[in-house]
């Protein structure tokens, strides 16, 4: 692999978990208007992993769900690092059942280094909680529109991620596991992340060509956090857009479309 | 943080690599001995296939390999396989990977992880996938997604039960973002195989654990758990070195998913197929006359 190569990947990966770089608590504000945040799953608790709630873009309304690292430290111990439990899962899904009822259409912020591995988030049913969000948005009938602004990670990213349509911030990443993580699996020594970063193709411009996303939000040279006007004002040109075109089909067309969305992704040979 | 989780997950996918061992013993002539996995005690290799490859001694259950689950489950020569074709590549062009995936394929005999098609379960017709512990972990990638959402669709076409038994570490990571996308498309035809009013029924075998156990394997409309298995989202060791306290007894196995409510029944191999007619029988069409 091309050393400069792995330069590149790697200082996109540092961009996308720079410590200045914007969350969802700072882009909310910049991109709805009359934000309201509601808590809680009804069920168990509220997983402040996830901010939820209903605001106006442009004047109409939608729902918000995006996931929350936290800025200070002590903020990110409160918010779990962003890794939800499975009361966040279930917080995420009521906000999008409620979205549905009212038509209102949903915008989705994926900031996580994965889902919980922990006691109590096995005892309630991570697994179950990630499942059951992947079946149900199958079929809510309203435009789904979700951005990837730092980190997507694995199945704790996916699980907010069936939507209509998906966009990358140009420095973040999208992934089956951490670069760290990948490097041990394949090298057996996390600290080869770097190596590994280059081989697992999970930028935004690697995601782009895969079809996986469809199109890449435009961030400063030196990072979203470098100048955060010019990156939300081209998120809200595409919620614009993509809400116009979406909000004209019907339920069914809307699902269908949302279906063969994901139906093609993968790569087989058959003989 | 989450990096630090990261780490540990992937070593516990580097220490299931002693899955090879099962496959080495399927492999030993029949009328040698066997050693139990769980109580080290010597067993008939003839026994053990006639007990369903469970321990006589301490009722550990040996993993199965597609083959054998098919055997095990549906009625002799019902079996019609489905979408058997499909075969792997490495859109990622990650090193080795073709080449362990060529020597899984010839100590396997199978293509892929995942094996589908129809067969008849004491006579009722049904749709069936069995997702093979040994190849490669049961891990899915594109083709294991890709066959699993026809077989569902199939399935949804011709208005039949879709039984599937799942024994996975989670998505092939090989595979990157792809296998990941495996979780959303399978989970999707789930769906309308459920909005058809049809049954779903999901076997939960040792491992299913990661992005198959949160994906359409938790989405059965009964989940049956297997005896003994492993069953859940991380991996226990990742979980007890993310928290850096020990686990409860039993932790993750399938009885601790009964306790918290995650399956509906755990069941000894032997009493999986007699469950499995019962409930095909009870949601047959006509039988709430």
């Amino acid at each position: 692999m091309n050393p400069n190569i792995e330069d590149v990947i790697w200082t996109k990966i540092k961009l996308a978990r720079h410590p200045k770089r914007p969350t969802s608590q700072s882009i909310i504000p910049l991109v709805i208007d009359d934000f309201i945040e509601l808590f809680g799953d009804r069920e168990f608790s509220d997983d402040h992993a996830f901010i939820t709630g209903i605001g106006r873009f442009e004047g109409l309304p939608v729902t918000v769900i995006a996931q929350e690292k936290g800025i200070t430290t002590p903020e990110r111990i409160e918010r779990n690092f962003g890794m939800p439990h499975p009361e966040g899962y279930r917080k995420a899904m009521r906000a999008m059942k409620q979205a549905e009822k009212f038509h209102r259409p949903i915008i989705v912020f994926i900031d996580t280094p994965g889902a919980y591995p922990g006691i109590g988030a096995e005892e309630r049913g991570q697994a179950q909680a990630i499942a059951k969000n992947l079946f149900e948005m199958t079929s809510i009938k309203t435009p789904i529109i979700a951005f990837v602004i730092s980190e997507g990670g694995s199945g704790g990213a996916l699980a907010i991620g069936v939507a209509d349509k998906v966009y990358m911030l140009e420095n973040s990443i999208y992934s089956i596991l951490s670069p760290e993580g990948f490097a041990s699996i394949l090298f057996k020594d996390s600290t080869l992340a770097k190596k590994a970063a280059s081989l697992m193709k999970l930028t935004s411009e690697d995601l782009y060509s895969f079809k996986i996303i469809d199109g890449i939000v435009k961030e400063a040279e030196a990072g979203f956090h470098e100048n955060v006007e010019l990156t939300v004002k081209h998120m809200r040109q595409i919620i614009k857009k993509e809400l116009k075109q979406l909000t004209k089909l019907d339920p069914d067309a809307l699902l269908e479309h949302r279906y063969q969305r994901f139906r093609r992704m993968g790569v087989v040979v058959e003989q | 943080m989450g990096t630090v989780v990261d780490k540990l997950k992937a070593q516990c996918a580097v220490k299931k690599t002693t899955q090879d061992s099962f496959v080495k013993q399927s492999d030993i002539p029949q009328g040698l001995f066997v050693a139990c996995e769980k109580c080290h005690a010597a067993i008939y290799q003839k026994v053990l296939d006639e007990n369903l490859r469970v321990c006589p001694h301490c009722q550990y259950h040996f993993r199965l390999n597609a083959p054998e689950r098919i055997r095990v489950t549906l009625d002799e020569g019902s079996f019609s396989e489905l979408f058997s074709r499909l075969t792997s590549t490495n859109p990622l062009s990650m090193p080795d990977y073709e080449d362990k995936l060529a020597k899984t394929m010839s100590l396997t005999n199978l293509k892929e992880a995942f094996m589908c098609g129809t067969g008849a379960i004491n006579g009722i017709q049904v749709a069936f996938g069995v997702l093979d512990p040994f190849f490669l972990m049961g891990s899915m990638g594109s083709v294991v997604g890709e066959k699993m959402t026809r077989l569902t669709e199939y399935a949804t076409k011709a208005r039949l039960p879709l039984i599937v038994f799942s024994g996975s570490g989670g998505a092939r990571m090989q595979e990157g973002i792809y296998s990941l996308m495996q979780m959303a498309k399978t989970s999707m035809a789930i769906k309308r195989h459920s909005d058809a009013g049809l049954l779903f029924i999901s076997v939960l075998t040792d491992p299913t654990t990661g992005g198959v156990a949160a994906s359409y394997a938790s989405l059965g409309d009964i989940l049956i758990a297997e005896q003994g298995a492993l069953i859940g989202f991380a991996c226990p060791r990742v979980i007890k070195q993310t928290i850096q306290q020990d686990l409860p007894e039993g932790f993750q196995t399938s009885e601790f998913q009964l306790k918290h409510g995650q399956v509906d029944l755990v069941a000894k191999r032997y009493q999986i197929k007699p469950m499995l007619t019962r409930l095909l029988k009870l949601h047959q069409p006509g039988t709430n006359k």
